[in-house]
């Protein structure tokens, strides 16, 4: 086991990711390249949780200064089917995400060693390795940045809810009445901004823990590179006999749980709808696209080789027996 | 080969082309959030238009073959076509606004690929220009299909015997 991913080295991991971001700013791409040894990932520990919402409380305060201020009234919106998601009034809820809330505390009431017990545990983005909600965003308002966090940019956002609609867990919530697309066509494209954790790139960005984890009187999370991260959840995993979720699901993601109970018993228990996500396997969204890209770079190869046939074919058998057409 | 004979593409190039190019408008504005919230998902058998992944695959594998497509053009033009025929100023229009599109589609397939990370204004700008490449090269076409210039003309035109 990772004897412990200190403060230190998650500073110099922090730092280092800070040096990305900075260089991500320059408006060209800023990398191709395979997966990053850079990537931070979160470890949750869900036998240390105890339900105290110190997290939830935390991210709320620090994260206020992100949170919309709605103009209103909302614009009117056509067709009459559009709804506004209007969460302004209701910035307290704090059993689901919310546009005001970006981490909750989910239960699971679970046979534990034979006894009944309620696991809790934090849910809130899983900042998957190729989010979907990144790729296909028709706008490139949300985006991975190279430490392993996604964040979605409330300035460029229009809330068309695609990332919602994409996210196998479908976390981004929307918020009305904010954002770019009152300066467009209010009524007839966007309706507000999406939101979710961005797991505080800025505090991380600046060497500092995310406030969720700094807070935690349990020590419930831990951040570190991905790989001593996964290597500490399996470890743990192997002690306690438990479980992992985050690793795999969707290809893999920087949000590793690890559980006394299986992840199938734990996602039958809880209460799971709108804002309350499940923990369902979850297969690559994005493989179809990885897949594709490939035949994309053939597809041109075997064009070539077609047209380099059918030539010699025709200069071969005949001096220029090819079909002619008039082209204008 | 003889210099004035050349291999010319088929017709079935010409409805192939039309054809992935219809299929790759729809399903590139499809991945803009407008077909459910404009009823076009709700006409019977275009649900599948609302689904975001089934766009996206649809899309991507027009691309492929488009891609493979324009090689096989090239090529045939590069061996044999030029030989006779010109690009002529309609075509060379075109041209230079498919090699946008196609690279700002390259550039996006990219973008999509694990750990490959873009700033959130090239990525809009790519998006956006993709975009409107793609209206100019619809515009581009109707007003030279209405006006009838082709893609090519005869270097050496036919004298008269």
């Amino acid at each position: 086991m990772s004897k412990d991913i200190s403060r230190r080295n998650f500073i110099k991991a922090g730092l280092a990711a800070a040096g990305g971001l900075t260089v991500s700013r320059i408006p060209l791409p800023n990398s191709v390249k395979g997966a990053s040894p850079k990537e931070l990932a979160t470890l949750i520990d869900i036998r240390k949780c105890i339900g105290c919402e110190a997290c939830v409380e935390a991210c709320a305060w620090v994260n206020e200064v992100k949170f919309p201020e709605p103009e209103k009234p909302f614009p009117k919106m056509y067709p009459s089917r559009v709804k506004v998601s209007d969460w302004s009034d209701r910035r307290d809820v704090t059993d689901r995400l919310t546009p005001y809330n970006w981490l909750f505390i989910q239960e699971a009431r679970v046979n534990v060693d034979g006894k009944e017990r309620i696991l809790s545990f934090p849910r809130r983005c899983m900042h998957c390795q190729n989010p979907p909600c990144a790729d296909l965003c028709p706008w490139g308002a949300a985006r991975k940045l190279e430490n392993g966090i996604t964040r979605i940019h409330s300035d460029i956002c229009v809330g068309g809810s695609k990332c919602r609609d994409v996210c196998p867990w479908e976390i981004p919530q929307r918020q009305t009445g904010t954002g770019l697309y009152l300066k467009l066509l209010p009524s007839f494209a966007g309706n507000g901004v999406m939101y979710k954790c961005d797991r505080c790139y800025d505090r991380v960005a600046r060497g500092e823990l995310p406030e969720c984890i700094d807070i935690c009187p349990e020590q419930v999370q831990k951040i570190g590179p991905r790989d001593e991260i996964v290597k500490e959840a399996h470890a743990i995993a192997r002690e306690i006999g438990g479980y992992i979720y985050g690793e795999k699901e969707n290809g893999g993601t920087n949000t590793i749980y690890v559980s006394p109970v299986s992840f199938d018993e734990l996602n039958k228990a809880i209460e799971k709808g709108p804002g309350r996500p499940h923990l369902d396997p979850v297969k690559d969204a994005m493989a179809h696209a990885d897949n594709l890209a490939k035949a994309m770079v053939i597809a041109p190869v075997a064009g070539i080789a077609a047209a380099a046939a059918r030539f010699f074919k025709s200069a071969g058998s005949s001096s220029g027996r090819g079909k002619e057409e008039d082209q204008s | 080969m003889n210099r004035d004979k050349v291999l010319l593409p088929g017709k079935w190039v010409r409805w192939l082309f039309v054809f992935l190019f219809t299929v790759m408008a729809f399903t590139g504005f499809g991945q803009m959030p407008i077909f459910k919230r404009y009823y076009i998902a709700d006409i019977p058998g275009m649900g599948w238009s609302a689904d975001f992944f089934t766009t996206h695959i649809i899309h991507y594998l027009g691309a492929a073959i488009i891609l493979g497509l324009f090689a096989y053009l090239a090529a045939e033009y590069a061996l044999s076509i030029r030989r006779r025929y010109s690009l002529r100023p309609a075509g060379w229009v075109r041209v230079l606004i498919l090699a946008g599109i196609v690279a700002t589609g390259i550039v996006r397939v990219l973008k999509n690929l694990p750990d490959v990370t873009f700033s959130p204004g090239f990525t809009m700008f790519i998006d956006i220009s993709h975009l409107v490449l793609m209206m100019l090269y619809l515009s581009a076409a109707l007003l030279f299909t209405l006006t009838r210039q082709g893609w090519v003309r005869d270097r050496a035109p036919a004298r008269p015997s």
